[in-house]
C-alpha cells in the first residue's frame, strides 16, 4: 500500500501544478522583453509594468474597480454583520428560510441573477450606471459576507459581554467596546472577502455596467478581443498580486488584533 | 413597550437591511422577468406588454437552443467528472498528510482568489500558436509547424476545471477531514487491506462533500459564458451566451427573460434535488 500513497502524492503533485502552471506562465511572460506577449522569452524587462502605468484606460479601469470594490464591501459588509449577529445571537423565528433567503443571491446562477437586476432596475428607470453595478455587485457579494462573519461570529463567547452589561454598560456601549472589537477580525475577513469577490467579477458586470465604464475583468476581456498583448500578462500580474497579497495581509492582521484581543 | 417585546423586535431591526436588499434586487426581479418574458419585442421602440407565448415557443421549441442547453449539460458535467477525478485524490492527500494541513490547503486555494479572467486567459499563453507548449515542441524538434490546440471544447473544459477545481477540492477536503481515522483503522484491524477499508469506509462517508463539490462545479460550469468567449471557438456557445446573445447584442429582452428562466430552472431543478436529498448545510460548511 506504501506505493499507494506514493501515486496519489505524485498525482496530487501534478494537479498542483496545473493550477499554478498558467498562472506561473503569466507572471512569466510579464517581464519579457519582447514586444509580443508570447514565447519565445528575449529578455527581462519592466516595460510592461510601465507602459500598464502610462495606459490611461487601464488606470481608469483600475480606479473604477477599486473605488467599486471598496463601495460594495462597506455596504455589503454593513447589511452582512448586521444580520449574522442577528442569526447568530438571536432565537429567530424561521432562521433557517431567512439564512437560505439570504443565501439566494449565490444558489441562484448570476447570469439569470444579473438579467433579472439588469431588467427589473432599468423598468423601474435605473439604467445601466455606476450605481446599478454597485447594486448587481453588493446583493452577489452579500452571502459570502454573511457565511464568513456568521462563521467567525459563532466562535465568540456571549458571557463577555453578560459581563460588560452586568457592570453597567449599556447594551449601546457594549456592543461599541466589547463586540465590536472581537468581531473585527471577522467584519475585516468579510469586507476583504467583498472587495476581491467584486475586484474579480465580469459575469454580472459586462451585463451591468454603462458603456464606457470599465472595471479591470472588463477592460482585460475587451483587449483580449483583438490578441494577448504583453501589458494583459502585466496587469495579470499586478492582479494577482493584489488579489493574492490582500487576503494575506487581512489574515495576517486579522490575527495580529485577535492575538492583541486575547481570544 | 416591555423588555421583551424589544428583546423580540431587534432581530428583526438587524435583518431588514439585508432581507429587504436581497427582495428588492433578487426576488422581485426574479418575479419581474417571469411577467417579462411574455412581453413581447417590437421592431421600433419600447417591447409590447401582454401575455404572448412567443419567446417561450421559441425557447423551448427551436432546436438551435434544445441542441445547446444540451451541449451545455454535457460539458458541465464533463467538468465536473474531471474535477472530481483530478479533485478527489488531491483533497485525500491534503487530508491525510502528515505535513501542515492548512497550509496545503490554502496553496491549493490560491488560485481561486486569483482573477477568474487572467486565469482564463493564461491559458492561451500556454496553447497558443506561440504559447508555452507550442514553442516547446517545437524547440524540442517534436513538431515542425505549430498546431492549432486553442478554440475549441476541450479548451472550454480545460478553463473550466481549471476554474472549478477549488470548489472540489475544499469541498472534499471538508467532508475527509471530518471523518473519525479510527473508523479506518477499526476496519483494518478486522482484516480490511486498506483499499477495502478506503472504498467501504472512508468512500461512502466522503460522499455528502464530493456531491456539494460537484453540484457547485456543475451549476458554476453550466451557468457561465466568459470562459466559452475567450477560449472557445465561434461553435462552443454555452446556454449563457445565448442569453448574453439575447440581453446584450440583439437587445431582445423578453426572449433573453424566457431564456434566463429556462436555465434557471434547469439548474435549480439539481439544486433543489440535492437539497431534498443532502440538504444545504453541507453545501455551506465547504463555502464557509
Amino acid at each position: 500500500m506504501r506505493w499507494g500513497w506514493h501515486l496519489i502524492r505524485l498525482w496530487s503533485l501534478l494537479v498542483y501544478g496545473f493550477m499554478f502552471l498558467p498562472v506561473a506562465v503569466v507572471v512569466l511572460l510579464s517581464f519579457n522583453a519582447s514586444q509580443f506577449g508570447s514565447f519565445p522569452m528575449t529578455g527581462f524587462s519592466f516595460r510592461w509594468f510601465v507602459e500598464l502605468w502610462n495606459n490611461d484606460a487601464i488606470m481608469r479601469a483600475f480606479r473604477t474597480s477599486i473605488v467599486l470594490g471598496l463601495l460594495t464591501a462597506v455596504i455589503s459588509t454593513t447589511l452582512g454583520v448586521l444580520a449574522s449577529l442577528a442569526l447568530v445571537r438571536y432565537k429567530v423565528p424561521g432562521a433557517n428560510a431567512i439564512s437560505t433567503l439570504l443565501i439566494a443571491p449565490i444558489l441562484v446562477p448570476e447570469v439569470v441573477l444579473a438579467v433579472a437586476l439588469l431588467l427589473f432596475l432599468n423598468f423601474l428607470g435605473l439604467h445601466k450606471s455606476f450605481t446599478l453595478l454597485l447594486f448587481g455587485h453588493v446583493i452577489f457579494t452579500l452571502p459570502f459576507v454573511i457565511l464568513v462573519v456568521q462563521a467567525r461570529l459563532v466562535s465568540i463567547r456571549r458571557d463577555v459581554e453578560e459581563a460588560a452589561m452586568s457592570l453597567g454598560a449599556s447594551p449601546v456601549q457594549t456592543f461599541f467596546q466589547i463586540t465590536l472589537p472581537l468581531m473585527l477580525p471577522a467584519v475585516l475577513a468579510g469586507a476583504l472577502f467583498a472587495f476581491t469577490i467584486s475586484f474579480d467579477d465580469i459575469t454580472g458586470t459586462l451585463f451591468w455596467k454603462p458603456g464606457g465604464v470599465e472595471t479591470v475583468p472588463t477592460q482585460i476581456f475587451a483587449m483580449l478581443r483583438n490578441s494577448i498583448s504583453p501589458e494583459i500578462n502585466a496587469l495579470g500580474t499586478v492582479m494577482i498580486v493584489m488579489t493574492v497579497g490582500l487576503p494575506l495581509i487581512g489574515a495576517a492582521i486579522a490575527r495580529q488584533l485577535a492575538r492583541k484581543s486575547g481570544t | 413597550m416591555s423588555v421583551e417585546a424589544r428583546e423580540a423586535r431587534q432581530p428583526w431591526i438587524l435583518l431588514a437591511p439585508a432581507i429587504s436588499a436581497v427582495t428588492l434586487l433578487l426576488l422581485v426581479p426574479l418575479i419581474f422577468i417571469v411577467v417579462y418574458s411574455f412581453w413581447l419585442r417590437t421592431a421600433t421602440g419600447a417591447d409590447q406588454v401582454g401575455f404572448y407565448l412567443d419567446n417561450w415557443q421559441e425557447a423551448l421549441t427551436d432546436r438551435f437552443y434544445r441542441d445547446i442547453l444540451f451541449s451545455t449539460l454535457r460539458i458541465a458535467a464533463i467538468t465536473t467528472v474531471v474535477c472530481a477525478l483530478m479533485g478527489y485524490p488531491a483533497a485525500y492527500f491534503i487530508a491525510r498528510s502528515r505535513g501542515n494541513k492548512v497550509i496545503l490547503l490554502l496553496l491549493l486555494m490560491l488560485p481561486f482568489w486569483i482573477s477568474y479572467i487572467i486565469r482564463t486567459m493564461s491559458w492561451i499563453n500556454i496553447l497558443g500558436v506561440s504559447g508555452a507548449l507550442n514553442t516547446l515542441l517545437m524547440s524540442v524538434g517534436i513538431i515542425g509547424e505549430p498546431i492549432n490546440m486553442l478554440y475549441n471544447e476541450t479548451t472550454v473544459i480545460l478553463g473550466l476545471v481549471h476554474f472549478l477545481l477549488p470548489f472540489m477540492v475544499l469541498n472534499v477536503f471538508v467532508s475527509l477531514d471530518g471523518i473519525d481515522t479510527n473508523l479506518e483503522d477499526a476496519a483494518n484491524s478486522l482484516g480490511a487491506t486498506k483499499w477495502q477499508s478506503f472504498i467501504q469506509v472512508t468512500l461512502p462517508l466522503s460522499l455528502p462533500g464530493l456531491a456539494a463539490g460537484g453540484l457547485l462545479c456543475f451549476v458554476l460550469g453550466a451557468g457561465t459564458y466568459i470562459t466559452p468567449l475567450v477560449l472557445g471557438g465561434p461553435r462552443d456557445a454555452m446556454f449563457a451566451n445565448l442569453v448574453f446573445e439575447a440581453i446584450i447584442t440583439q437587445l431582445n429582452w423578453p426572449l433573453g427573460s424566457a431564456l434566463s428562466l429556462m436555465l434557471l430552472v434547469v439548474l435549480g431543478a439539481l439544486v433543489m434535488i440535492y437539497n431534498r436529498y443532502l440538504g444545504m448545510a453541507q453545501l455551506m460548511k465547504g463555502l464557509g
